[in-house]
């Protein structure tokens, strides 16, 4: 079965055309990320004027590449949510309808899917069940993964999501948007041991993670050096206020392996492609014995692939869905099924 | 010939499928809800007039002006379907549309329509003509706010204007407290509650077909006339 997938819940659109036997046959993916930038995030009417640009170009390049027409697709995922609504609206709006004008069925994927599914785009993939870490500019979530739509949530950040942590950090710190990977760079020149930022939520028991804190705490600091700040204290900055993000995300994972008693740690979303948090899961899954598993970079951030996988997976256990357009900005992951 | 028109840019949902002279339509008022409605809506208009997407000649839309949303909507909905069944698109003005409709039904033949864009401003252009083929946009679509708008030119020959769209329903005073209208220049009647219909953009676009102005699926784009948006 091939399936072509959209996504378009933020900044990126993403297409890809997924076959559930020869696996990933051809995507593309346009960043909105410098249309963005001069407003120091994303600007939701900006990207949903964007998207209906570049929704159909990208499925004719992709289709283009697979050397397949239209009508040789079978099916027809969209990301429905959660995200922006105006820039979920496009995706769901083309994807549902050209689903509908081929005869062939449609599924609306939840993104955050997606982001969890990514890593069995890969060779080697986690076997059910598992704990699945999801980490992007939305949400931070520790997930017990039973079996593909039994999704129970462990913990969740009760304030801003960690990419959002990094993305508000790296602009405090005059870094351009989106900010987290620039971070991450600048961080590689940070010494440790100059500052030292807390560790929200870890001496409270529960998987939950708090973001707001470290964002504050990271304000004060440059606040507190004014016009002293200099190249070498924002990448010490930027070092203190990963590693503690990081140590949290670490802790809780640790927290959530014992409470659970699996084996296997899935990684996925935006912030799984920092390096930094890559090591230490690594670090901490060898001394547990634990399997460790992340999406391949390119597909840690938003993607079409991912789309498509999901909704495969869907199409080729019998979803059927009305022809009705849908688009859920919030859209609870444990209400799957 | 044979046509699907869709449109969502306002409070209206519609869809009207001609074949030939014969059309067969669905409006309905349904704030927010036209996501849910508009595919089954075209299904039931397909299923009438029996015939099938593949069948069609093209599809027309309302490319706006309109809420942002509803507009996006409704050419998502036409670059889904127009690539899935392969049909060339037109992209009618929902500006246009109304002053197709005051133009049906009431025989008008000035008309100045304007559509409510919230914040205290309205799209509006003014119209001329007998019947769709001449319908023409006197200068160009404009958001302002409803007491500076730029009114038609008066013409001695022809008295009378015609007023149709949210605009009006909203801002009614604030347009016929102008001077023009007041010290008689200009002669306003104004039909009230109309909202874009797709029988109009049907019809209007059943025109752009015979002339040959389609466009393909990608270019199935919205019009929003407002830009100032950050
Ligand atoms: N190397 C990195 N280090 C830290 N953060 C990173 C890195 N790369 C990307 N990010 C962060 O990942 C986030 C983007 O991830 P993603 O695209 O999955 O999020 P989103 O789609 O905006 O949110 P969501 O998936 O929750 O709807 C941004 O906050 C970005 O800064
Ligand atoms: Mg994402």
């Amino acid at each position: 079965m091939r399936v072509l997938g959209l996504e378009t819940s933020c900044d990126e659109t993403g297409i890809a055309l997924y076959d559930t036997d020869n696996g990933l046959l051809a995507e593309r993916l346009y960043s909105q990320v410098s249309l963005h930038s001069e407003f120091g995030g994303v600007v939701p009417e900006l990207a949903s004027r964007d998207h209906i640009r570049k929704t159909l170009p990208l499925i004719r390049q992709t289709l283009n590449e697979a050397r397949l027409s239209i009508d040789q697709i079978d099916g027809v995922a969209y990301t429905a949510g959660p995200g922006l609504i105006g820039a979920l609206l496009v995706g769901a709006g083309i994807g549902r309808s050209l689903a509908w004008s081929l005869g062939i069925p449609a599924v609306a994927v939840h993104h955050m899917e997606g982001h969890l599914l990514a890593p069995m785009l890969e060779a080697v993939q986690p076997t059910f069940p598992f704990v699945a870490l999801l980490v992007s500019g939305g949400h931070t979530l520790l997930v017990y993964v039973e079996k593909v739509g039994h999704y129970q949530i462990l913990g969740e950040s009760v304030d801003d999501a960690v990419g959002e942590a990094f993305d508000k950090t790296a602009k405090l710190l005059g870094l351009p948007y989106p900010g987290g990977p620039e971070l991450s760079q600048l961080a590689k020149s940070g010494r440790q041991g100059i500052y030292r930022f807390p560790r929200p939520m870890v001496n409270r028991p529960g998987l939950d993670f708090s973001y707001s804190g470290l964002k504050t705490f990271a304000m004060n600091t440059v606040k507190k050096l004014g016009d002293s700040i200099d190249a070498q204290a924002r990448a010490d900055i930027a070092y203190a206020f990963q590693e503690a993000a990081v140590d949290s995300l670490v802790i809780k994972c640790k927290r959530a392996l014992k409470q659970t008693g699996l084996t296997s740690l899935v990684v996925a979303g935006g912030v799984s492609a920092n390096d930094c948090l890559r090591g230490e899961l690594k670090k901490l899954c060898d001394k547990m014995s634990v399997e460790l598993y992340f999406p391949k970079l390119e597909y840690c951030t938003d993607n079409g692939a991912m789309i498509a996988y999901a909704g495969s997976l869907r199409l080729m256990d019998g979803h059927i869905e009305e022809a009705v357009i849908e688009a859920k900005p919030r859209w609870p992951l444990d209400t799957l099924s | 010939m044979r046509l699907l028109a869709l449109d969502t840019c306002t409070e209206a949902c519609s869809a009207t499928v001609i074949i030939d002279d014969e059309a067969h339509s669905q409006y309905q008022i349904a704030p927010r809800q036209h996501s849910v409605i508009i595919l089954p809506m075209i299904e039931s208009l397909l299923a009438e007039s029996g015939i099938s997407l593949k069948q069609l000649d093209a599809i027309a839309f309302g490319c706006g002006p309109g809420a942002f949303t509803g507009v996006r909507l409704g050419a998502s909905v036409t670059q889904g379907i127009a690539l899935g069944a392969d049909l060339p698109v037109i992209p009618i003005s929902t500006l246009a549309s109304l002053a197709h409709t005051a133009m049906r039904l009431q025989g008008a033949n000035q008309v100045l329509s304007a559509i409510d864009a919230r914040m205290g401003e309205v799209y509006y252009a003014s119209f001329q003509g007998s019947s769709a083929d001449d319908l023409s946009c006197i200068g160009e679509e404009k958001l302002s706010a409803p007491e500076s708008i730029d009114l038609p030119e008066p013409q001695a020959s022809i008295a009378q204007w015609t007023g149709i769209g949210s605009g009006w329903d909203t801002y009614h005073q604030q347009f016929l407290q102008r001077s023009e209208i007041v010290t008689g220049s200009l002669a306003f009647q104004w039909l009230e509650d109309k909202f874009p219909n797709a029988l109009d953009i049907a019809l209007l676009a059943k025109i752009q077909f015979a002339n040959g102005k389609m466009l393909t699926p990608e270019e199935a784009l919205p019009v929003y006339i407002r830009d100032k948006i950050v």
